[in-house]
């Protein structure tokens, strides 16, 4: 009886001792994570200016928000970053894997080249950036004095393409990062499929384009996830290199968010912005995490 | 596994072979050029860098920016250099990585070998909560800092870094524990081993790959950061980060541009370094786990 | 939901009494004075308070003007671990004497008498209340041009003082293929110059109803429109690389030759003093065309942070020391500024710092001392980052003058 009893205590331990063990991680992430969310919507609907304050104003704050020609320009820098990052990203990732996978010699020096600068902050590479794309003292500049007078880049000064050497500088950080996910992918592809396909006379570009593309679909999913990460926590690159100017004109969600936050003392408008994004990262990130967790069961 | 080292069976002609060369090493080169122009501008004397030409070679070498960075740059109204805050950030990261990587390595066994009901639901939340943007938590951190009394520690910081970290570390051993046989955990549950003997003996031992890949990614976060260093430590405990911030960012007078270069690279050494030791285990440890998705 | 709301208000309380960790006898100072110059300048005050037995624990957080360091203060106090002493910014101070965080330094005031020695226009922001609550240590104003002499002595050019005087010497600079306008294309920069054009266009009432009453006739008025016309023909004489640089490279480029004017702070001086330059030889400083009366100002104060109740000992102390005549004048010559207190001697300042402390003593006492609003000492944070948008969108092209006086009018409207 009493032996009995005591494995029954056992194995009810046996059963509990996983979700102890996950109990941590799953209390922190509720107050630390979702109730800081919830705080932060909460903090949309008051007076917030300097500290957090408890005075409801209901919508004032998001009527305020979309009055803000910037707001909208931050928006719309988003959607052209984030796009243009991501499939960049994913494209030069991509090429450079194959490319890396045709048994290359030297591979061993280029992939730390590649993957470098993914350790490297923006504090660090920012001044780098900003002097390289800078007409005065950068690529225009040493282009001119090595003979080529009519070359021009001056994008980081004109508001109308400022936002893309914020891509550029982006896509120099992560992208090896990107090619080493794909090339752990090509990696792991059998050859014997290949091999099968090459003795039935299939072409290189068919080969990728048929079997060996399709088959990296986890890659794939895996880039989009870190990379739409990358792309909505973007601030340093834009504080580093641009300062979101000219004028307005690189201003990001994060960045106008933090503004509003701390240095404008509007704590209700920045908590307002927020949720907004909050929200669009849910639209976006909710049905892709359904599918991709569905699947698995 | 077996194939782990493998190249792809594709076989290339000369032509394309000498384009893929082409394409790679330009590459190579864009990837280069910052390093490149931090580097040169780091040895040359302030000089020579305001007069012009930021990609020239240094007409003269002097190693005196590095020295002055790490030791005698002033960084607030000491001149103490980088020196006393990369031990700051050394103690801050180093246990914030471990206890992380510990962590995410428990949940992704609980959550593919102990499954329950509505585990998926739990992971998809923690990984959502990777998303935040942390700039709106910075305000109920503080205050929770505050409340456990751990307000300006390093403590305190390897905390914020925990929390925020166990989402991707628990997404990279999750999906690498997912395809490990699960016929091996139910033999060993069979013969009497108990949920702690099992993930030291079976899971343990061959977690190596995407430890790597964790311990990687947590340190590089955690030693970048500097929107949570500059907030939450005080006096004592600056990270790195913000020294260096606080060295280049200086609001008036004149800017040392090759103290500043210098103390750059010194602050991403130890990232570059294990990027560097680290990289080759790293594409392998991917290869393993995250990709699979 | 009450619940939730019970919560919060002890949240509230809890936010209000701030206690700090930092041990007697002990300073935390937080500020954003990294830079030699002005390290070596807070040495002074460190320097002092060692020899009253009280140690210095340093916390500086360099980035943006202090922008930085006002979210790590908001964040430490959140906290409840607020620094001891914290270098701030007009409005800033006001801000934090709201929530009731700072301490009470009236006793200390009265005992040094610091209300007779400091202008009404500084105590405008020390004081909140009634009650001092923060030390000043400087007064910068920024409604200064510099100019590199000899480009101007080669195009025979004396310093104009009129707006139409500046128009023809910016042609004649524009003609000898002389960049007229040194400027880097910042915000803050470009509102700084936006500042001393109102200043000059509207004269000092309109620039006290615009900026510090915020009354929209005169934001959204003709005059107005006016000053954004000046600041086309600004943006329209400044070289074409402009975007992004920062002040000190602008300056660079008068220093060098390379261009007539940089319209900027009196901390410009710095720089051309470590380049060996002699004022009033190699370059001169005169204020902005049309604002010769008037002095617009910013200026960097300590504020105490609440202990408890009561001012420390060790507080009284460091407020003292700042606001003593020695530390105020070697402080103030290195760093460009000057005194906070108008009874310094002038004795170890150059010209242009001399003839600064002549014309805010003139313009404190004729009513002509005015905030800056692109430096936050006019209006609160909110309207003058406002005021920055709408600014550096006109400079940078995206409004038309017409466009960008009724988006000032909206977004100062907005931000109130």
């Amino acid at each position: 009886m009493a032996v009995s009893a005591d494995a029954d205590f056992k194995t009810r331990l046996q059963n509990w001792i996983p979700k102890l063990v996950l109990s941590p991680s799953i209390a922190m992430m509720t107050v630390f994570v979702y109730g800081f969310i919830l705080f932060s919507v909460y903090l949309s609907f008051t007076d917030s200016r300097i500290l957090p304050t408890f005075g409801w104003v209901g919508w004032e704050n998001y009527d305020k928000l979309w009055r803000l020609s910037h707001w909208e320009t931050s928006l719309i820098n988003m959607g052209i970053f984030a796009s243009l990052y991501i499939v960049i990203c994913t494209c030069i990732g991509l090429g450079l894997a194959i490319f890396l996978d045709q048994k290359i010699r030297g591979e061993g020096l280029l992939r730390p080249i590649y993957l470098y600068p993914m350790a490297l902050s923006f504090i660090v590479t920012g001044t780098a950036w900003k002097w390289f794309l800078d007409p005065g003292i950068g690529l225009e500049n040493v282009m001119q004095t090595w003979g080529w007078e009519s070359f021009e880049f001056d994008w980081i000064k004109d508001r109308n393409f400022a936002i893309y050497t914020v891509v550029l500088a982006a896509v120099w950080q992560t992208s090896g990062f990107v090619m080493a996910m794909f090339l752990a992918g090509l990696r792991g592809i059998d050859n014997e499929i290949l091999r099968a396909a090459q003795m039935d006379g299939a072409s290189n570009w068919n080969l990728y384009r048929r079997i060996i593309i399709p088959q990296l679909r986890p890659a794939f999913l895996s880039a989009f996830v870190i990379l739409s990460h990358l792309a909505i926590k973007t601030f340093d690159l834009v504080i580093a290199l641009t300062g979101g100017g000219p004028g307005r004109a690189t201003e990001l969600p994060a960045t106008f968010m933090y503004s509003y936050t701390f240095t404008r003392n509007q704590m209700g408008i920045g908590a307002a912005s927020a949720t907004i994004m909050l929200m669009t990262i849910a639209a976006i990130m909710i049905p892709y995490l359904y599918a991709e967790l569905r699947e698995k069961r | 596994m077996s194939q782990a080292t493998q190249d792809t069976a594709i076989r290339t002609g000369r032509v394309t072979r000498t384009l893929i060369y082409l394409v790679l090493l330009l590459f190579g080169l864009f990837y280069l050029l910052p390093l490149y122009v931090m580097l040169v501008n780091s040895v040359k004397p302030l000089e020579e860098i305001t007069g012009g030409g930021m990609m020239n070679l240094p007409q003269v070498f002097t190693i005196e920016p590095w020295l002055k960075a790490w030791s005698s740059a002033q960084i607030g109204v000491d001149p103490t250099g980088l020196k006393p805050y990369f031990w700051n950030s050394i103690k801050m990261v180093v246990p914030a990585v471990i206890v992380s990587t510990i962590l995410g390595a428990l949940n992704g066994y609980v959550l593919t070998k102990w499954r329950f009901k509505y585990d998926t639901i739990l992971f998809g939340l923690m990984l959502f909560a990777c998303f935040i943007p942390f700039q709106i938590v910075l305000i109920p951190m503080a205050r929770m800092l505050g409340i456990i009394g751990l307000a300006g520690t390093t403590w305190g910081l390897a905390l914020v870094h925990v929390v925020y970290g166990i989402g991707f570390t628990t997404l990279y051993f999750r999906n690498y524990y997912a395809v490990f046989p699960t016929e091996l955990i139910r033999a060993a549950q069979i013969d009497g081993a108990g949920f702690f003997q099992i993930f030291w003996r079976i899971l343990l031992p061959s977690s190596g790959p995407i430890a790597v890949v964790s311990i990687i990614w947590q340190f590089t976060n955690i030693w970048n950061d500097f929107l949570f260093g500059a907030s939450f430590a005080d006096a004592n405990s600056q990270p790195m980060t913000v020294a260096l911030n606080n060295l280049v960012q200086s609001s008036t007078g004149v800017k040392e541009y090759n103290v500043h270069f210098a103390g750059a690279i010194l602050a991403a050494m130890p990232t570059l370094l294990v990027y560097i030791v680290a990289g080759r285990y790293f594409v392998r440890g991917l290869m393993a786990g995250s990709v699979k998705g | 939901m009450r619940k939730l709301l019970k919560t919060k208000s002890v949240i509230v309380a809890g936010l209000l009494c701030t206690s700090s960790l930092v041990h007697a006898e002990e300073v935390e100072v937080l500020h954003w004075w990294t830079s030699g110059g002005e390290a070596a300048a807070l040495n002074v005050l460190k320097d002092d308070l060692s020899g009253q037995g009280i140690g210095w624990t340093d916390m500086p957080v360099a980035g943006g003007g202090g922008e930085q360091a006002m979210t790590v203060l908001r964040a430490r106090v959140t906290a409840g671990n607020a620094p001891t002493a914290v270098q701030a910014l007009g409005f800033d101070i006001q801000d934090w004497a709201a929530q009731g965080a700072l301490a009470d330094l009236n006793d200390v005031a009265a005992q040094e008498g610091w209300d007779e020695v400091v202008p009404d226009a500084l105590k405008a922001f020390a004081k909140h209340d009634g009650k001092w609550v923060s030390a000043p240590v400087n007064v910068h104003s920024t409604n200064w041009v510099w100019a590199n002499k000899a480009v101007l002595d080669a195009n025979g050019i004396a310093p104009p003082t009129s707006w139409d005087e500046f128009v023809a010497a910016v042609e004649t600079l524009k003609g000898a293929g002389v960049t007229p306008i040194a400027h880097g294309g910042q915000a803050w920069q470009d509102a700084t110059i936006f500042d001393a054009v109102v200043m000059s266009t509207l004269g000092p009432d309109g620039y006290k109803a615009a900026f510090i009453d915020l009354d929209e006739e005169v934001l959204g008025g003709e005059a107005m429109k006016e000053a954004f016309d000046r600041m086309a023909f600004i943006r329209d004489n400044v070289d074409e690389n402009f975007s992004g640089r920062d002040w000190n490279l602008a300056t660079a480029m008068v220093i060098n030759g390379e261009a007539g004017f940089q319209m900027m702070g009196d901390w410009a001086k710095g720089e051309f003093l470590n380049a060996g330059k002699v004022p009033g030889q190699d370059f001169l400083c005169f204020r902005f065309p049309g604002t010769a009366e008037q002095v617009t100002f910013n200026a960097d104060q300590f504020m105490m942070f609440d202990q408890g109740g009561s001012v420390s000992e060790e507080q009284a102390a460091l407020a003292s020391a700042i606001l003593s005549p020695s530390f105020q004048s070697a402080f103030n010559v290195v760093k460009g500024s000057v005194p906070a207190r108008t009874d310094v001697s002038d004795a170890d300042f150059d010209d242009c710092g001399k003839q600064g402390m002549k014309d805010l003593a003139a313009a404190a006492a004729s009513g002509n001392l005015f905030g800056s609003m692109a430096h936050g000492h006019a209006a609160p944070a909110s309207v003058k980052n406002a005021v920055y948008d709408v600014v550096t969108a006109h400079f940078n092209g995206e409004y038309d003058s017409e466009t960008a006086v009724t988006e000032l009018v909206d977004a100062v409207s907005i931000a109130k």
